[in-house]
């Protein structure tokens, strides 16, 4: 197949950027979206020209790296999907594509395609774990944890951090990567002495790290590769107002 | 020189107390004073870097990835194995310990491997008090499923998707540290040479994958938990990103690399389609729990998989391995895939065999099935376009991890004092072949529980000097880094680097792929240094070096594959015997399985860099097998 691509070209983060055409021909469609463009790579090569630059590593969904807008969609048209599993099959003859990076405030683009995302890690860092160190633990069993509540655990855990969430939102909202992580450890027994804590200080950090708030739209739970729900945005939300009593009874630590 | 592989001595049982007694400690107070560096942040790296921080130590972690939770441990799926014996059904240590040497074709050391069965169930203790998720029952207890290779459920897992679930909580383990300021991450950074001043590890020289920039960092000491190597294939279940690199300039730099023939290729994966193909994907073992592979008992059968009826289909492994049926280890399965393959049975293109859900899907219905794997069966969909809850998978084996590494003592310290490698990045515990959701368990017990006891040894010998990039060593680094870089620029050649690792994973795979033999392995020693030379003549990088440019850290990572592809196929040869994953087709037994050669080559193969036109010296450890006999390996 021929397709017609619009890529988004920023030499840095101070260049103005542009999006720029280019002619991909002759793709298999057994191909993935990511092949299709290292295809397109090859021949600007060869033609002297510059390559596109995109984050991609594990190609088969899981690391979280890629991250591209395709036509207006983060991750693509395919749902449930990430870029790297996106295939040119779901693409006909003749297709205009647009290609963008991430979008968001706590998002700044590097080059072209890749933006640094460093802002979701500084979220974790500021309390998406549970303050345990090596060793001194006891047996796993010895910590119950009834089949459902690990479901729901691992269900809010199978976030990748590719911030196709805060891409979606119109707000630039992180909120559905820091619920997921909050869903994640207060649903387990473990995460539950630390649970009010770790709620206020990483929606504070959200604040502090440009993302915007939410705003009920859920195009973060539609763009999600992995299918988190906005309930566990309804869950952060019970976890943060349980802390309002508490913090309007104590003193500041 | 001579291997002194620090191996205590004594019963089995006792020896990594012992040694432990016998390590030297470094007051809290003190452990501020020396840092380490610990370049990788996968399961081995991160929860190295994590502990050490938690003793007090200062560390500086890097990954060329832009977050340490993408490091590539994440994609494993199937689970971690551990002796805790929960479901009853006869595990042990010794037991774990045993079918892990007989899994690795009795090429492993035995002390390295009990230490590792010993341990196996402080990890899952670890990772459960974090939060992972594994899978449990209604009461709330830990669910366990059966792994190739063994014959009890001792596989601990969070879905499908269990090496990510441990990633994460080794990575918010570091998180905390970074908070706590212990750590420093340095993401997008790539380690392209180590420093060594006065015969010892001090530092690094890593390239930012950003600005371009070549850095020094200096230290009390350098962990590697790089990873490994099945990407000099090109086509692999690796990560794009996955390298030889920092391994390889280690070698460089005087640590010897122990068995580099030692690849695994893994049987399930989602067979090749086309040329322009990026990578292969994994579909975890765990598959193999339920699912049933056979072939049409007519070869080239052109019926569609659900009109060959029951009589006319060769469940080959059942049939060949009775006693463990589909859940054969890895090697054996893989190559008995290739076997049935090459003698014309294979399906679809003729590289692909079926594994079935069908009677699983009868016995214990669609959401049982769903509920275990269904994961798994969404990505073969996305990828091959084909429902296989309808139909059977297809696939066929691709290279998917390496049991070579540098070389490492029972401290995991390498040939250069200093020097620590962790994980699949060093060779120690998996022998010629690793079982199943071993690899897991492997990169955790080095990094939160061997690691940080014996670099504290280590360290406490040393003292805590000084740690300043000002040596002259660390000038001739970037220098000599910065000049490679360079000469990949400067070639302005017509291919680009992803046609050269084709070529490249052409030969390996033909030649040093799941059956090797004297000539074939002659013929990629004769290839590969003309590959190389009309990559140093031909290669376009585009781009300058003081920029973001993902063609030069191709060209470079591919660089190094060239040199160690040769290596590979040397140690191949050298190995005049078949082994687990390495299969020399002169030395099988009449039904087709590896043929060890104990008197000859029971021993470790690690190689010395002697210069780039002298050829490596060959350096053997000799196994000594105290515990338990050697044997002819069965599992049928």
């Amino acid at each position: 197949m021929n397709l017609t691509l619009h890529v988004w070209r920023q030499k840095g983060p101070e260049d103005r950027g542009r999006l720029e055409r280019y002619a991909a021909r002759n793709i298999d469609p057994e191909l993935s979206f990511l092949e299709m463009l290292d295809q397109l790579n090859g021949e600007l090569i060869r033609e002297g020209r510059e390559p596109i630059v995109f984050d991609h590593d594990c190609r088969e969904g899981i690391c979280g790296a890629c991250s591209q807008v395709i036509n207006g969609e983060a991750h693509g048209p395919q749902a449930e999907t990430t870029v790297c599993q996106l295939y040119m099959r779901q693409f006909q003859d003749g297709d205009e594509i647009y290609v963008e990076p991430w979008r968001a405030r706590a998002f700044p683009v590097i080059k072209d395609l890749v933006v640094d995302r460093s802002a979701l890690d500084r979220l974790i860092e500021a309390g998406g774990y549970i303050s345990v160190g090596t060793g001194g633990v006891p047996d796993a069993n010895a910590i119950l944890v009834p089949g459902e509540a690990a479901e729901t655990a691992m269900d809010a855990a199978e976030c990748i951090g590719c911030g196709a969430c805060v891409a979606a939102c119109p707000n630039g909202s992180a909120m559905l990567f820091v619920a997921a992580k909050i869903a994640h450890l207060a649903s387990l027994p473990q995460g539950r002495p630390e649970a009010s804590r770790r709620v206020c200080s990483m929606t504070d950090a959200m604040g502090r790290e440009g993302f915007g708030n939410c705003s009920n739209h859920y195009e973060c739970e539609a763009a999600c590769p992995k299918g988190i729900s906005v309930k566990f945005i309804a869950q952060l939300n019970r976890e943060y107002l349980k802390t309002l009593p508490k913090a309007a009874t104590s003193k500041a630590p | 020189m001579i291997l002194d592989n620090q191996c205590p001595s004594g019963p089995l049982a006792d020896q990594w107390d012992n040694h432990r007694r016998n390590l030297l400690l470094i007051n809290p107070d003190n452990k501020r004073k020396y840092t380490v560096l610990v370049v990788g942040t996968g399961l081995a790296g991160a929860s190295a870097a994590a502990t050490l921080a938690e003793l007090g130590y200062k560390v500086e972690a890097f990954c060329y990835q832009d977050s340490p939770r993408r490091a590539h441990s994440i994609a494993a799926q199937g689970g971690i194995n551990a002796a805790k014996n929960y479901p009853n059904d006869g595990d042990s240590i010794y037991r774990l310990f045993f079918d892990t040497i007989k899994g690795g074709d009795f090429r492993a050391r035995e002390s390295n491997v009990y230490r590792l069965a010993q341990i196996s169930n402080g990890i899952i203790d670890q990772c459960v008090a974090q939060g992972v998720p594994f899978a449990r029952d209604y009461a709330g207890y830990l669910q366990n499923r059966s792994f190739g290779g063994s014959q009890v459920s001792r596989t601990f897992f969070a879905r499908g998707q269990t090496g990510q679930q441990l990633l994460l909580g080794a990575y918010q383990a570091l998180s905390r540290q970074i908070r706590a300021g212990k750590i420093r991450v340095h993401t997008r950074r790539e380690m392209l040479d180590l420093v060594v001043v006065a015969g010892r590890a001090r530092g690094i020289t890593a390239r930012n994958l950003v600005s371009g920039e070549l850095e020094s960092y200096a230290a009390n000491a350098v962990v590697l938990a790089t990873g490994g190597y099945a990407n000099v294939y090109n086509l692999s279940t690796n990560a794009l990103g996955s390298n030889v690199t920092a391994a390889w300039r280690a070698y460089k730099r005087g640590a010897y690399f122990a068995n580099p023939c030692f690849t695994q290729i893994h049987p399930t994966c989602i067979p090749v389609s086309g040329n322009l193909q990026s990578k292969l994907t994994l579909l975890s073992e765990s598959l193999r729990n339920d699912g049933r592979i056979w072939v049409p008992r007519n070869r080239r059968d052109p019926r569609s998989p659900e009109q060959i009826p029951e009589a006319e289909r060769d469940y080959f492994l059942e049939r060949r391995y009775p006693g463990y049926g589909n859940l054969a280890p890895r090697d054996i399965a893989s190559r008995a895939v290739k076997q049935i393959c090459d003698a014309g049975f294979g399906v679809g293109n003729g590289q692909g065999v079926y594994l079935d859900f069908t009677d699983a899907i009868q016995n214990l219905g669609t959401e049982t099935i769903r509920s275990r794997y269904g994961n798994l069966f969404d990505m073969y969909l996305r990828i091959t376009g084909e429902d296989a809850y309808r139909r059977p998978m297809r696939i066929f084996p691709a290279p998917h991890y390496s049991m070579g590494g540098l070389w490492v003592d029972y401290n995991l310290q390498s040939t250069v004092p200093g020097l620590f490698v962790l994980g699949e990045a060093n060779f120690s515990d998996h022998g010629a072949n690793r079982l199943g959701a071993s690899a897991l368990m492997q990169g955790l017990a080095d990094g939160y529980f061997i690691l940080p006891y014996t670099i504290t040894d280590y360290l406490a010998g040393t003292g805590p000097g000084r740690n300043a990039v000002t040596d002259d060593a660390f000038d001739q680094s970037r220098t000599a880094t910065e000049e490679c870089l360079q000469q990949l620029l400067a070639v302005r050649g017509d291919k680009t680097v992803d046609e050269f690792h084709r070529q490249l994973g052409h030969i390996l795979w033909n030649n040093v792929g799941m059956a090797r033999s004297e000539e074939s392995l002659q013929r990629a020693l004769q290839q590969i240094p003309p590959l190389r030379e009309e990559f140093w003549n031909r290669v376009r990088v585009p781009g300058r070096s003081d920029d973001f440019n993902q063609e030069l850290e191709k060209a470079g990572r591919l660089a190094d594959y060239l040199e160690f592809g040769e290596l590979l196929a040397r140690d191949a040869l050298n190995r005049n015997e078949s082994c687990g994953g390495h299969f020399r087709v002169e030395h099988q037994t009449e039904d087709g399985e590896a043929l060890r050669d104990d008197a000859n080559y029971n021993y470790v193969a690690a190689w010395e860099y002697r210069g780039d036109q002298t050829p490596p010296r060959l350096h053997k450890e000799t196994l000594r097998f105290d515990s338990i006999e050697t044997a002819v390996r069965s599992y049928k």
